[in-house]
């Protein structure tokens, strides 16, 4: 079983590892980069416990190979605060309880960040569409969608 | 409520109950949020240990099989395998439930159901271990299997294990009832004709999963020295400790269990699946083992809840007065006995004070996975059930829904359905407070329905442990033993702060592992804010009483004529002397000098969990040309006696009720002629999503809980035993068709739709 080489950059670094071709970037990120905020709710495509952006695309990575990072620029949730500073989301997220086990919010904020980089000013109805793909089975969703207006709110005043 | 008239809660002050309470009842931030919003938090699958394997089970195809070979000799000769498991490898000579537990956790000469564990194996990497699984070879002799609640009772039903009924069940029954019930009170027959109308129903609800997001997952470590660590997401860690050093042959202590943050468990993680087998293959291999479930195994193989045919009998008078309530409830919980058909029986009237009551369960087993609690285990599908019929009572009395209840309803003194008289209740007051919601006179648009539903739950106390040490800066640390899942420490925070009278950014928690603490029950039973609560303001009393004591030694007065307050000893009265306030960090800051640490402590039992009571009120419109529903206005009003954190409250509130939609409209276990469960996937195990839902509206009520200092009852499962039967009642009267199966899919309401057409 020969591994793969791959270089790559997570969160702005410069990373370098190797692996088995059928490893998905997930298992890359928690397994060999010790990256464990992405989580690994079905391992299928449905449940976006394990979203990371890829060049600024939103995508499931237990979909994607780890060998497919090679050249590639990945964001993962420990990436989201600046050093000290939590970034807004992650602040109205602990503000309005819109977590309660914890689990899906990794990949709900990097989600929920995807979209406010693309429209700042989404409507209820948008958020809801945006976020279908990362389930959550604690809050009944309520408390998240409201996190994300308020925090796209307080984006919108301060740019 | 409209999104804009949403502000964030902090401060509380909307809630404030009129105590003079500092910090319970205000929502400050929770303090595991900073490492949850950051991916620092570490749940089951996050930890690794140096010289760690991978692990992988070996699972049944088949819904019924006699094993009659198991060769592991071409997976052991894999390069990486390091150890492989069977039923061998287990402690022999157990017993009743712990016996069963093993029998789930490890096939014995059976396979029971599809997905029922039949070997391990631990190897250098993850995909190592799974394709020495597709190496170890099983001979089955595959057997007659059945899966349904009502054909398992049949004669001739396939026999799942001759033997398992126990005494309770009546002569003549098939065996795979293996436990009954029945209750009541009065006199039915006599009560039913006094009734104006009587209502008789069939109803079923299927087998659902508390689809929590994170798998189960451990990190193991046993040597042969009979030592041994285990990290895992778990509701209960001792219970984790108990039956993994039964199953392994080990002494309890010699097992150390430490409990993950955790990723959801809604009674689904209240039991043991993977965690010996992780320590059996550790053993073996002598190295650490981590095991993570897939997905699928999740869904075959642990939760569900059970799935219920239920027949009722309500009888009413014209007036709305109930006279008699009759219910027969069969549960079927998988290929043990188990399923929570006594809590279906009692949950079922006890929203109501009856004169003439009478339920009668039964246990079931099928070739399912063994259940596991669910959220209120066996109360939703009673209240389903029997608030459906009430709700066709009304529409053909002419009554209205709310009105009925509050002329029903259990209160204070109330014998209840299932016995004791009710202590001090808040159903009355949740009616109140529905029918005053501007939700329940607003006007309904065509292709909608509007229902409502009352639910109750006991709630439960259970062993609980809790230790509070002083810091010399006069800050806490406080240790708890119940795994915090939707922000208990927050709330143990507070209570601790509020008998402190120190700050809540002063109090740290912790969930403390086995090692360091007296046992603890499982989080479950809505007990963590009551029992876990009761404890810490009983044991943070416990270091006030020893603060005073340093204090009246330092001023040279008596223990009695010290008094705690705002975070200071004072003397307690103008005769007790003239002393300045002596704040808690002065007497911290010498303890080492003044006799030695101080803690708190307490343990006990506490029994005086309130019950709690919800009502909630929900429109549905129905797409008659797809059957789709969708649910456009929810209100969930219930007793949390008092709320500590009132936004995690909430929360529980909307958690419930998005569950139960779930329940009722998608949710199920569908199992193929063959056995085989045909979807063990989120992709067609729906459960709801962000777009599915509306806001969820919550009114908190707080009727406080005599059995709690500060009158706690527990919130957390409440929530999901009213909205099945709520949700059937808006569907039921928008759709024009009463919908007595769930879920309501959409296949099943146009089916309900095309059948109403025809007749
Ligand atoms: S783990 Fe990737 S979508 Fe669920
Ligand atoms: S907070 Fe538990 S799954 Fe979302």
């Amino acid at each position: 079983m020969s591994s793969i080489h791959v270089t790559t950059q997570v969160n702005g670094d410069a990373v370098e590892f190797l692996c088995d071709t059928r490893e998905t970037l997930l298992d890359v990120l928690r397994d060999r980069l010790d990256l464990t905020g992405a989580k690994e709710g079905c391992g299928t495509g449905d449940c976006g416990a394990c979203s990371v952006t890829v060049n600024g695309r939103l995508v499931c990575s237990c979909l994607m190979l780890g060998v497919e990072a090679e050249g590639k620029a990945i964001e993962t949730v420990e990436g989201i605060a600046k050093g000290e500073d939590l970034h807004p989301l992650q602040r109205k997220f602990i503000e309005h309880a819109a977590l309660q086990c914890g689990i899906c919010t990794p990949g709900i904020l990097i989600a929920a960040r995807n979209l406010l980089e693309r429209n700042p000013d989404p409507t209820e109805t948008e958020v809801r569409y945006w976020l279908a793909g990362n389930l959550c089975r604690c809050t009944g969703y309520d408390k998240i969608v409201r996190a994300v207006m308020d925090a796209a709110e307080e984006m919108r005043e301060a740019s | 409520m409209a999104l804009d008239e949403y502000k964030p809660q902090k401060g509380g002050e909307e809630f404030e109950t009129g105590h003079d309470f500092k910090y319970v009842g205000t929502s400050p931030d929770r303090p595991d949020g900073f490492d949850k919003v950051t991916g620092r938090a570490r749940f089951g699958a996050d930890m690794s240990a140096p010289g760690m394997l991978f692990a992988a089970i070996v699972r049944s195809p088949h819904a019924h099989a006699r094993i009659l070979r198991i060769d592991t000799s071409r997976a052991e000769a894999l390069k990486g395998v390091k150890a492989v498991v069977t039923r061998a490898d287990f402690a022999g000579g157990l017993s009743g439930e712990t016996w069963n537990v093993l029998e789930n956790v490890m096939a014995g000469d059976t396979a029971l159901y599809d997905g029922h564990a039949v070997a391990a194996v631990a190897a250098t990497s993850a995909l190592i271990a799974r394709d020495a699984v597709k190496l170890i070879e099983v001979e089955y002799e595959v057997l007659a299997h059945v899966t349904d609640v009502d054909e398992a009772m049949k004669d001739g039903a396939p026999v799942i294990r001759g033997g398992a009924a126990d005494g309770s069940v009546p002569e003549g029954l098939h065996p795979n009832v293996v436990r009954y019930h029945e209750s009541g009170h009065g006199d039915v027959e006599a009560g039913f004709a006094e009734a104006d109308l009587v209502i008789e129903d069939h109803f079923r609800t299927e087998a659902t999963h508390q689809g929590y997001i994170e798998p189960h997952a451990c990190l193991a470590s046993l040597g042969s020295d009979g030592r041994g660590e285990v990290w895992c997401c778990t509701q209960g860690h001792w219970n984790v400790q108990k039956l993994c050093a039964a199953l392994l042959g080990l002494d309890t202590s010699g097992l150390r269990v430490t409990a993950s943050e955790i990723g959801g468990g809604f009674g689904g993680k209240t039991t043991i699946f993977i965690e010996p087998v992780a320590l059996a293959l550790s053993r073996k291999a002598g190295r650490p083992v981590k095991l993570v479930m897939s997905r699928s195994e999740v869904f075959r193989a642990t939760g569900p809840t059970a799935s219920a045919s239920m027949d009722i009998r309500i009888g009413m008078k014209k007036d709305g007065t109930i006279t008699a309530a009759d219910g027969v409830f069969r549960l079927q919980g998988g290929a043990f006995p188990g399923a929570p058909m006594e809590m279906t029986a009692m949950c079922a009237f006890a929203c109501y004070g009856l004169k003439n009551v009478r339920h009668v369960g039964y246990d079931v087993m099928t070739n399912r996975p063994k259940q596991a609690a669910y959220r209120a285990p066996g109360s939703p599908m009673a209240a389903f059930a029997v608030e459906s019929v009430i709700d066709e009572l009304c529409e053909q009395l002419g009554l209205d829904r709310i009105e009925v209840r509050l002329k029903n309803a259990a209160r204070e003194g109330t014998r209840s359905s299932y016995g004791p008289r009710f202590q001090r209740i808040g159903l009355v007051e949740t009616l109140e407070a529905a029918r005053a919601h501007p939700h329940y006179s607003a006007p309904l648009k065509p292709g909608q329905g509007r229902g409502v539903s009352c639910g109750f739950w006991f709630n439960f106390g259970g062993e609980t442990s809790v230790s509070l040490a002083l810091s010399e800066d006069g800050s806490a640390q406080l240790m708890v033993g119940t795994p915090d899942i939707g922000g208990s420490r927050a709330s143990m925070a507070l209570m601790a702060a509020e008998v402190l009278g120190i700050p809540y950014e002063k109090v740290r928690v912790t969930i403390a592992d086995t090692a360091s603490l007296g046992y603890n029950e499982i989080s479950h039973g809505s007990r963590v804010t009551y029992a876990s609560g009761l404890a810490t303001i009983k044991a943070a009393g416990d270091a006030v009483q020893k603060l005073c004591r340093r204090a009246a030694e330092k001023w040279g007065i008596s223990e009695d004529a010290v008094k705690w307050q705002d975070g200071c000893a004072v003397p307690s009265g103008p005769n007790a002397g003239d002393f300045d306030p002596l704040p808690i960090a002065e007497i911290t800051a010498s303890m080492g000098a003044t006799g030695g640490p101080i803690s708190g402590h307490y343990e006990a039992t506490p029994e005086g969990a309130g019950v709690s009571f919800a009502t909630h009120i929900v429109d549905a419109e129905v797409d008659p040309e797809t059957g789709k529903t969708s649910v456009v206005r929810y209100t969930v009003v219930q007793d949390a006696g008092k709320a500590i954190h009132p936004a995690y409250v909430e929360g529980q509130y909307q958690g419930g009720a998005a569950q139960g939609i779930g329940w009722a409209l998608n949710e199920e276990y569908i199992y193929g002629p063959d056995g085989r469960l045909q979807n063990a996937g989120f992709l067609d195990y729906r459960i709801p999503v962000a777009s599915d839902l509306p806001m969820i509206d919550t009114v908190i009520v707080e009727v406080p809980n005599p059995g709690h200092p500060f009158g706690v009852r527990g919130v957390g499962e409440t929530s999901i035993c009213p909205p099945l039967a709520a949700i059937a009642n808006a569907v039921s009267a928008a759709a024009g068709v009463r919908m007595r199966h769930l879920p309501m899919s959409p296949p099943s309401i146009l089916a309900a739709l095309e059948k109403q057409a025809h007749a």
